[in-house]
């Protein structure tokens, strides 16, 4: 496992490391933590508020683990038009998995569509959806 | 032995094509990844000897090898007639290249533009592509010429070529297209802005919901890297943030900020990404580059409609029957793209309105059928084209809904910058709820405080609310800093305007003002 140091040491030299840092960070421990803010903050002369501020600021920074398995579903017009806000509202709650809304996949002629981790899945219906649910859970 | 070809498009991949794909290699068959056609209906269309076959499932495959697959087949690709009614520039080798092959992309056609612009040099670069009168792709329709000259002649030991790939707008797709089927395209086209302006250094910023369009891209930098020497090409990542579309807030995401929107002045082009002269055009804008330079100016600008020259990769999506990417020249009308090209609705409902321009685009009715698709036209019909993603709904949809959506969607993904954005589109959410609950309201305790001169005391009717929807709008539309406050009242106003009896609102309400 890669170590905060580790991460940062490799981004070295690169004109504004920031983002490509928490990028690395957020996929090698599922998170941005209060500690890793510290030390991303002292090596790169920031202070913790400036680092603070841009892992609150966008959506693929958590500052806390997720612990369910996640799946990204497309709320976004093209998949509304085909439907995706009564696959939403039909879906059975599952302890185990976290359905986020996400805004666009690129793929809106064929929706509706989802994503879990880079896999990317179109044409869901209620029982496709399900299905991959129930294969996260 | 049978040579399949098979795109490994995302959206290819999402339909199944890579289990399609094993399902030939293990029929013996040899199997060649390539771009997309661009037919989604389709996906995943199967190519082989150029005949075409889809949408295939793995128990087509045995069929399709043997012969008897005629409901499937659909003859020759190139000969199909989404196909051949359109004028592919920018998408000219969509379909028929493997993305990540620069051996294919040579014998297609490619570096033949930076090859050009490396012998007409700087100035007379430029002059090439002010004379083709290509506009900015991402939405806005500003000449790429005059921003090309403004980086040139400004003086700085350091200027920028950023490419714009947040391809956020819903209904949009061409950029993703791009990166994953012709990355070289791209490429080149950056390169020969950077040689025109005199930069020497490059970003792609892709967002995070595009894994393998970085995946494509950062595979094609490093394999061109020789090629475009000594311009350096970097790719970096979104991080979900909607606003960062919107060029001054993706330099500062770039420079490792908080996605914020910038004031303007100062331009980009004179202080943009480290506060240097920079560059930052759409991917479809630099990909368009290549074929100007390789077949001249005036061969571009022959194409187009108006003030608008060229192609536009068209991108039709939602309820539709055939959806996909459609390039054609500006002029084409958006009655003929929603019903003859993408065959009406994928329902079989009735159209009801078909949204252009992504998130921030009108609503548009089958009146405005009409319009042909150019900058200026929608723009006379208050509406824009952006980024030219269509998206279609059948006469289910809930225009006062879609207008709620639109507010939200600006609350949630707004940068925090400017007031009529932050605070008018949670206000505005508020308003369109109550409009939907046909509940009017009372003055609060703050409006009837007397000091609050302005406010109004009475009991706001249903059509007080509306009429403080489309004040909210206005002062959004005009006190907002960039597109995403100042365009949201698009969606609703049209919505509102259009269909006013989703609002609660008699149908004859525009008659009568």
């Amino acid at each position: 496992m890669d170590s905060i140091q580790q991460i940062i040491a490799a981004h070295a030299g690169r004109e504004g490391p920031l983002l490509p840092i928490l990028h690395d960070v957020q996929a090698e421990f599922g998170h941005v933590s209060e500690d890793a803010i510290r030390t991303i903050a002292a090596a790169l002369n920031l202070s913790r508020a400036d680092v603070h501020g841009v892992v609150s600021f966008y959506h693929d920074f958590h500052e806390a683990p997720e612990a369910r398995a996640v799946l990204k579903l497309c709320r976004a017009e093209a998949c509304q038009a085909r439907g995706v806000e009564a696959l939403a509202a039909g879906l059975a709650d599952n302890p185990r998995v976290k359905v986020e809304a996400i805004y666009c996949l690129g793929l809106c002629s064929v929706g509706p569509n989802a994503m879990v981790g880079d896999k990317v899945h179109a044409r869901l219906d209620a029982a496709k959806l399900g299905a991959l649910v129930e294969a996260l859970a | 032995m049978t040579l399949v070809r098979i795109s490994d498009d995302a959206l290819a991949l999402a339909c199944g094509a890579d289990d399609v794909a094993a399902a030939f290699v293990a029929a013996g068959c040899t199997v060649e990844r390539v771009s997309s056609w661009g037919m989604h209906w389709l996906e995943p269309l199967v190519e082989i000897d150029g005949i075409g076959y889809g949408p295939v499932g793995v128990a087509d495959v045995g069929p399709i090898l043997n012969d008897d697959a005629q409901l499937l087949c659909i003859g020759r690709i190139e000969d199909y007639p989404f196909i051949a009614k359109q004028q592919r520039f920018t998408f000219a080798r969509a379909g028929k290249t493997r993305p990540l092959s620069l051996e294919d992309y040579a014998a297609n056609g490619g570096w033949q533009g930076l090859a050009k612009a490396r012998e007409l040099g700087s100035v007379a670069t430029i002059a090439q592509v002010t004379e083709s009168g290509l506009r900015g792709r991402g939405g806005a329709g500003f000449p790429a010429g005059i921003k090309w000259t403004t980086v040139a002649n400004a003086a700085a030991d350091q200027k920028y070529v950023v490419c714009n790939a947040d391809e956020g707008d819903s209904a949009t797709f061409a950029d993703r297209m791009v990166m994953e089927g012709d990355p070289f395209m791209l490429i080149e086209g950056m390169a020969i802005a950077a040689l025109a302006v005199g930069a020497s250094r490059g970003y792609v910023y892709i967002r995070s919901e595009y894994p393998h369009a970085i995946a494509k891209m950062e595979a094609a930098v490093r394999a061109s890297a020789h090629l475009v020497a000594p311009f350096v090409l970097e790719v970096r990542v979104g991080a979900g943030a909607y606003v960062c579309g919107e060029e001054t807030s993706l330099l500062n995401s770039i420079e490792g900020k908080r996605g914020e929107v910038r004031a303007k002045p100062p331009l980009p082009a004179l202080e943009g990404l480290f506060g240097k002269p920079t560059v930052v055009n759409n991917v479809l804008t630099l990909a368009a580059v290549p074929w100007i330079m390789a077949n001249g100016a005036a061969a571009y600008a022959s194409v187009g409609f108006g003030r608008s020259k060229g192609t536009m990769p068209i991108q039709i999506a939602g309820n539709v029957k055939y959806g996909g990417l459609f390039e054609v020249g500006f002029g084409v009308t958006l009655g003929e793209l929603v019903m003859t090209v993408g065959g009406g609705t994928a329902s079989g409902r009735p159209v009801r309105a078909v949204q252009v321009g992504g998130p921030l685009g009108a609503y548009h009715p089958p009146a405005d059928f009409h319009l042909p698709f150019d900058y200026e036209a929608f723009a006379a019909a208050d509406g824009l084209i952006g980024h030219a993603g269509l998206t279609v709904f059948d006469d289910t949809a809930d225009m006062s809904s879609q207008a709620r959506f639109a507010m939200n969607f600006c609350a949630v993904e707004s940068c925090g910058k400017c007031t009529p954005c932050r605070i008018g589109s949670t206000r505005g959410v508020e308003l369109i709820d109550r409009i939907r609950a046909r509940a009017g309201r009372a003055a609060d305790k703050v409006e009837t405080l007397p000091q609050m001169h302005n406010a109004l005391k009475a009991e706001r009717s249903l059509g007080d609310e509306i009429t403080l929807l489309e004040d909210l709008c206005e002062t959004m539309k005009f006190g907002s800093l960039c597109a995403l406050g100042g365009f949201t009242p698009y969606p609703v106003l049209s919505a509102l305007r259009h269909w006013p009896e989703d609002f609660g609102a008699p149908a004859d309400r525009e008659a009568a003002e």
